[in-house]
């Protein structure tokens, strides 16, 4: 009874084979819809700063150097590859590829930097309008932002015009914490 | 002699221990999912064991929550020597969407030192057993950092120089 009933595990064992993916010797075609990292094009962007308003993680920075450079920073370490960046780009300069072989030992190998001329509009003196976005949104992020690039933080103030004293403060943003 | 052999045998079989510090069990599940037939991991020599006194190596999943905190460095602590972190998931690796969050110290490097990184949310099994293969040593790193600067002028100070120079070949015409 006993070596009938492995006789029959055996044969049903058989009759599907060998069913293991030999993942890093052979790799599977991936599937189109996946949502990998996103690309940035740098030829297409206009540096609106959309992606950084709408990202849910908040992955996306941005920094006015001075009046007419940019730096947008893409940390790639807690994005969660929801798309709503490619999703709001006016200019359709963000694709989601569908690379998802990312794993790495240094964080900072997963990042993407932009680095944007940026040209004044004659009458509000930036070129994207907020109507998208929410109230507090319109409140916090509109015009010139100066989110901290080396800490990867957020900073929640921006000015109409370009002010190099919130620049400077923004350098030394430290993380609000109840430890100290 | 023995020893000899099984250190060559069980030399790369890393038993793991899995840690959830918070984490939505998105995460758990792939990584239960990459024990399965289909993308069998045990073919690497990896097992999962259910005490961190077993274990080669941790997988945290999850942004460590304040709750979790101590108890994670304890697990950390109760592991011996050398032992090896992956952090698994965008929360684990960076905090996620709730970096910045009061209860949350924002991903696991800021509790442990972290060896390996596997962000994505979730990851895809293919993506943990690349990241595996990686510590083994058996595919190469493809992720690195990218720069992307826009080489134009801005058009306005072009258009300046061009005007400046405009007006200068009309004076020099008048002299």
């Amino acid at each position: 009874m006993w070596l009938t009933s492995k006789i029959k595990q055996l044969l049903m064992v058989m009759k599907p084979g060998v069913v293991t993916l030999n993942y890093p010797a052979e790799r599977p075609p991936v599937p189109k819809n996946l949502r990998g990292q996103p690309v940035w094009d740098h030829q297409k962007c206009i540096g609106c700063g959309g992606c950084s308003d709408h990202c849910p993680s908040r992955c996306i920075l941005t920094r006015d150097v001075c009046q007419e450079l940019r730096v947008m920073l893409y940390d790639g370490s807690r994005c969660t590859y929801c798309g709503r960046c490619a999703d709001i780009c006016p200019e359709g300069a963000i694709t989601m590829s569908n690379s998802f072989e990312i794993a790495c030992d240094d964080k900072d190998d997963i990042t993407t930097r932009l680095e944007l001329f940026m040209m004044t509009c004659q009458r509000c003196g930036r070129c994207y309008e907020m109507e998208k976005s929410n109230a507090i949104d319109r409140i916090n992020l509109k015009g010139f932002r100066y989110d901290n690039l080396e800490q990867r933080a957020l900073v929640r103030t921006t000015s109409e015009t370009f002010s190099p004293e919130l620049l400077k403060e923004s350098d030394n943003y430290k993380r609000p914490s109840d430890k100290e | 002699m023995l020893k000899r052999l099984c250190k060559r045998m069980f030399g790369k079989s890393i038993w793991v221990y899995h840690c959830n510090t918070g984490a939505c069990n998105g995460c758990d599940i792939e990584i239960l999912n990459i024990l399965t037939p289909f993308y069998d991991v045990e073919r690497f020599g990896i097992k999962l064991v259910a005490s961190p006194r077993h274990a080669d190596a941790m997988l945290i999943s999850g942004a460590v929550t304040r709750p979790t905190l101590p108890l994670v460095k304890r697990a950390y602590e109760a592991i011996p020597n050398p032992k090896l972190v992956f952090a698994i998931g965008s929360c684990a690796t960076g905090g996620g969407a709730w970096f910045d969050t009061y209860n949350v110290t924002g991903g696991a490097d800021k509790v442990l030192p972290v060896n390996y990184y596997i962000p994505g949310c979730p990851p895809r099994p293919e993506a943990i057993l690349y990241g595996v293969a990686l510590a083994l040593g058996m595919v190469d790193k493809q992720a690195a950092p990218v720069e992307l600067k826009q080489m134009e002028f801005p058009i306005d100070m072009y258009e300046r120089n061009e005007a400046w120079e405009k007006r200068n070949v009309i004076y020099e015409l008048l002299k």
